[in-house]
């Protein structure tokens, strides 16, 4: 291997700006579609378990569809067909809008990890044995006792691994969006890569954003699964 | 819309759905045989195997698979000197990224096996690696059956990633057929029907190992 490292090269101008406008735009896309999808997954979550058959059947049809299309397609049919499909004035107002790749990005990430996060929750309560449930009711409880005492506190400690791996999903599954023109980091990374052949630092420069941002949400997470986990089943040592 | 369009391309666009799904495969295959590897390093008591698996684990997991393709794009010829085929390039990438998250499900998998099962073998005078592969990793598999089969399902939406450096796999053909006829909106959706029928077809089996 014969390489020559140039990192000062990352602080030259267009890089360093790219680098940063890059950053930037991952942690606003993914704050931004994080925040509507949790909205959207609880609210998908919640009218899955209705009584209603209408809801649960709205519910499930939602989950499969977003949950079992890649995202890069989802991506794909909201920036290819999706305008296509509007009626001709729509359209046209749609193409003159600015940031229109940024918006793309923003429905097809909230949509898609929507899916995932109704997913989580749905199960997470079913993960929980139906002893748990006819206990509590032999003791007296209510429905919405038994969710509020007995349920709820177990299945929120069951479902923090798979809450915490959803929320950094999200930040990770940004990336896809260069593909329709969202100048993100990784996007930014492989811009420069392009124009100085420097793929380690460049690399590295996106790859630290993900890994410094994950570790905190990692570390965070860690030590809140600690301290709920529920004793014996074999733990963190 | 006018869905001809598909039948006059289906050849093409099969083959590369074969091509998706032979990445998929040999992904699954390959990764599994490492994460086990690297789940039974992850719960080692010895520090010195715990924290390189850990290393490896949490460094795949917190990078866009995206990415990790592209670093194998640019090292792969960089160590070895020469432009390997780029399936074989993106192989590599995927094995080395779902590696690590198989890792995570057979680990998962093997701390759900309460940890008086583990307490119990070893009293009875089996060994580590006997009580593991004995009593702990049979009831692990059963445990993460589902998980196991719900990665794979991922594995194949992952293969859409391919696209991105131009190997031609069902997206990308897709979008070439889409390109040359100038119809869009037929190819995509046949392509997200596609790949909504196959993936359901893939959670449905998880869910039903879920319940058994």
């Amino acid at each position: 291997m014969n390489y020559e490292f140039d990192w000062p090269l990352l602080l030259e101008e267009p890089n360093w700006g790219w680098v940063i406008e890059g950053v930037a735009n991952t942690i606003q896309l993914s704050l931004m579609a994080w925040g509507f999808a949790l909205v959207l997954g609880v609210l998908i979550g919640a009218i899955r378990m209705s009584k209603s058959r209408l809801l649960r059947f709205i519910g499930t049809t939602y989950v499969e569809i977003f949950r079992n299309i890649p995202l890069l397609v989802q991506l794909f049919l909201w920036f290819f067909v999706f305008p296509l499909l509007l009626p001709d004035d729509l359209m046209r107002a749609w193409n003159r809008l600015d940031g229109v790749p940024f918006f793309t990005a923003l429905i097809g990430l909230s949509l898609f990890t929507a899916a995932r996060i109704a997913e989580q929750i749905r199960s997470g309560i079913s993960s929980i044995p139906k002893g748990q449930f006819l206990a509590a009711y032999s003791t007296g409880l209510t429905e919405v006792q038994t969710f509020r005492h007995v349920i709820i506190p177990y299945a929120f400690r069951v479902m923090i691994p798979a809450i915490a791996s959803e929320f950094l999903t999200i930040f990770k599954n940004s990336a896809l969006t260069l593909t329709i023109g969202v100048a993100e980091v990784t996007g930014a990374a492989k811009t420069i890569e392009a124009y100085t052949f420097r793929g380690i630092e460049a690399y590295s420069a996106a790859s630290l954003t993900y890994m410094l941002t994950t570790a905190s949400v990692v570390i965070f997470m860690g030590w809140l699964e600690h301290a709920l986990r529920i004793p014996g089943l074999i733990g963190k040592r | 819309m006018d869905f001809s369009v598909i039948n006059d391309n289906i050849e093409f666009l099969m083959l590369g759905l074969m091509r998706s799904f032979q990445l998929a495969f040999f992904t699954i295959i390959l990764s599994l045989i490492i994460a086990c590897f690297i789940a039974i390093g992850r719960v080692s008591s010895r520090r010195s195997i715990r924290y390189p698996s850990a290393i490896f684990v949490n460094l795949l997991r917190s990078n866009p698979l995206i990415l990790i393709v592209f670093w194998f794009f640019f090292l792969v010829p960089l160590i070895t000197g020469k432009t390997l085929p780029e399936f074989h390039t993106v192989l590599i990438a995927f094995v080395v990224f779902f590696a690590a998250y198989f890792a995570e499900i057979v680990r998962s998998g093997i701390q759900s096996v309460g940890s008086s099962q583990v307490k119990a073998a070893l009293s009875t005078g089996l060994t580590y690696s006997q009580s593991m592969r004995l009593i702990v990793l049979p009831q692990a598999l059963r445990n993460m059956l589902p998980a196991l089969v719900t990665e794979c399902v991922i594995v194949f939406q992952g293969t859409t990633i391919a696209y991105v450096i131009g190997m031609r796999e069902f997206l990308h053909s897709t979008s070439l057929v889409a390109e040359r006829t100038v119809r869009p909106v037929e190819l995509y959706l046949f392509a997200a029907f596609v790949y909504l029928v196959i993936c359901f077809a893939g959670t449905r089996l998880a869910l039903f190992l879920e319940k058994k």
